[in-house]
């Protein structure tokens, strides 16, 4: 069913469309260390896409490539129907793809108000005279921008933090607001590396139930890194397996369960 | 009020004008070091090319001639029109903008994440580059800047305050530029933080300075953001320029100033606005004060090395600087 271009609806009633990012025959070298080895898969529109596998699999090098922060040796990444040229991150971010941090890369001098503005840097538009200036055009976008923000920041509930400098927060709000600044940008595709790495079981719970809201409300394409099965395996429509920089298993989340490969590379293989 | 105390104070006001001075090339080096971490030797040279392309500009003067002269034989000097200030200054700030793209274009793009040592090697070449070119340009005599800013003590001052401390008492002594200075340097910095703080360039320029990979990913451009901040830089040079040109005539010593600002860095701290500033009135307000009180018990000229001992001192006792961030390495 799902091997089809057509859209079909999931046994909770949302809609997955055509594929949205198509990565094909990815190979990333490091020097002489193949990071990535001829890697294919695809992102449909609407669903939540997991890239699991034990540590060095090659799965944040694989989400590199698709924000641009890496670029592959071979193969080709499809956004929307179109082959993309090798992209600096900048602009990747400025096609409609934003991105968190394994290691959360916020802008600590900050505040969470401002590192969130500054996901609504893409929107912004009117000129630098103008803005130096803060004439009309660019007051009105000021305006629209700060609305646009303060909606995100009900959405994930940070109201009494938003005029706290980010070092001062704890990690698992941190990770949220990372988020926050993520989704101000209103992204087509959302790359989430590892966003409960590290939280305990409540901050898990919330940042799951975050990530199937943004989804279902918005309509969010996301696809993210995840550590922990039990999550990876409740929230996602898909998941794609790596191992060693190889792809081991693709499909839901009960088929990769059944299938040996993936089992082995958990579980390890009895040698004898 | 004696007049003792009241010379004490004229000497305190004098010095914090001073100290806007060095705080104004201060100022560039903390642009240019937050967002890029460079630390830019040739901001002191930026200053007198600034002043130096002012005054040929005004004054008509053609660029190269001198060396045009000796390829073609040729005898012009002078495009035989002068350029009103206002215009000049605008000229002045388009070849400044030109520089930053260039500077970064050919330079510091292709030293993208080198060490800070060989980031400052390569800003030492630029300065004795840019020194050269602007010798080039516009010759290498000393110009005096007619920008219309006043000059000398201002009498209004000095009538009003003249008889506080007695009959004895003429008056604070307060030279006119160095209050056009403050003006400007008030004007300037508040004109930086507000672009800072509420612009989108801004928002950018500071995100930059922060988190370079996080910047990417919000989608700015760092090659943009960077000629942005050494256009910024270029614009302070040219202000510290006028001033000191106007003060001290445009000449090649100018870019010397670059060292005074070194101790004002060592206080405030490399990566603060603020720091820049209280950083160059404590310098300015302690020199005057140092030679004014302890200066004739040990023969003077304390002025010239005041300023580097209580950098030292700094550096022992407080490296970050007043306003610095801390330096902490993860282990």
């Amino acid at each position: 069913m799902k091997d089809t271009v057509d859209s079909y609806v999931t046994d909770d009633g949302r809609t997955i469309g055509g594929v949205m990012m198509d990565m094909r025959g990815i190979t990333l070298r490091f020097g002489g260390v193949e990071a990535i080895k001829d890697i294919s898969f695809d992102i449909r529109e609407g669903e939540i896409r997991a890239i699991i596998g034990p540590n060095g699999a090659g799965k944040s090098s694989m989400l590199n490539v698709i924000s641009g922060f890496y670029h592959p040796q071979e193969g080709e990444v499809w956004f929307r129907g179109e082959k993309r040229p090798p992209m600096k991150p900048y602009q990747v971010a400025r096609q409609g793809i934003a991105r968190t941090f394994q290691n959360i890369a916020l802008f600590e001098g900050m505040s969470v108000l401002d590192n969130i503005m500054t996901g609504r840097l893409t929107h912004m538009k009117s000129g630098m005279l103008a803005q130096a200036l803060w004439m009309g055009k660019a007051e009105r976008e000021e305006t629209e921008n700060r609305e646009a923000v303060e909606r995100i920041i009900d959405f994930l509930e940070i109201q009494a933090i938003r005029k706290t400098p980010v070092s001062r927060l704890p990690y698992g709000l941190k990770k949220r607001v990372e988020l926050a600044r993520a989704l101000a940008a209103e992204p087509k595709l959302l790359l989430l590396d590892e966003p409960m790495a590290g939280m305990n079981v409540e901050e898990k719970e919330d940042m799951s139930r975050y990530i199937l809201d943004v989804n279902d409300e918005f309509g969010t394409t996301v696809a993210l890194i995840e550590h922990d099965m039990g999550v990876v395996m409740d929230i996602s429509d898909r998941v794609v397996v790596m191992d060693y920089g190889r792809k081991i298993g693709d499909g839901t989340p009960s088929e990769v369960r059944n299938n040996q490969d993936v089992i082995d590379a958990y579980l390890g293989v009895a040698h004898d | 009020m004696s007049a003792d105390f009241l010379y004490g104070i004229e000497v305190v006001i004098n010095g914090l004008m001073a100290g806007v001075m060095y705080a104004l090339v201060a100022l560039g080096f903390v642009l240019i070091f937050k967002a890029s971490g460079i630390f830019n030797y040739a901001q002191g040279v930026m200053a007198l090319f600034a002043a130096l392309t002012l005054v040929g500009v005004m004054e008509g003067q053609v660029p190269f001639s001198h060396l045009i002269n000796a390829v073609f034989g040729t005898e012009i000097h002078h495009f035989g029109w002068t350029v009103p200030a206002f215009a000049a200054i605008l000229v002045t700030l388009g070849v400044m903008i030109f520089f930053a793209w260039a500077v970064h274009t050919f330079v510091f793009r292709h030293l993208v994440g080198q060490e800070p040592i060989i980031l400052f090697m390569a800003t030492i070449g630029l300065a004795y580059f840019l020194e050269g070119v602007g010798d080039l340009m516009w010759g290498s005599d000393i110009k005096t800047l007619a920008v219309g800013l006043p000059q000398g003590g201002s009498l209004f001052v000095e009538d009003l305050t003249a008889g506080l401390g007695g009959d004895d008492f003429y008056g604070f002594f307060i030279d006119k530029l160095d209050m056009v200075a403050t003006l400007v340097a008030i004007v300037l910095v508040a004109a930086l933080i507000g672009f800072a703080q509420y612009t989108k360039q801004g928002r950018a320029m500071r995100a930059v300075a922060d988190d370079h990979q996080a910047a990417l990913s919000v989608g700015i451009s760092l090659n943009y953001i960077w000629v942005l901040v050494w256009s910024l830089a270029g614009l302070v040079a040219l202000v510290a320029g006028v001033m000191w040109g106007a003060k001290s005539g445009v000449q090649f010593s100018l870019s010397l100033i670059a060292l005074k600002a070194l101790p004002v860095l060592m206080l405030g701290g490399f990566t603060s606005i603020p720091g820049a500033i209280v950083g160059g009135l404590i310098i300015g307000v302690g020199e005057k004060l140092f030679e004014y009180m302890i200066g004739p018990m040990i023969g003077g000229a304390t002025e010239n090395w005041f300023a580097y001992v209580l950098a030292l001192i700094f550096l022992v006792f407080r490296p970050q600087g007043l306003f610095g961030e801390k330096i902490i390495e993860r282990v």
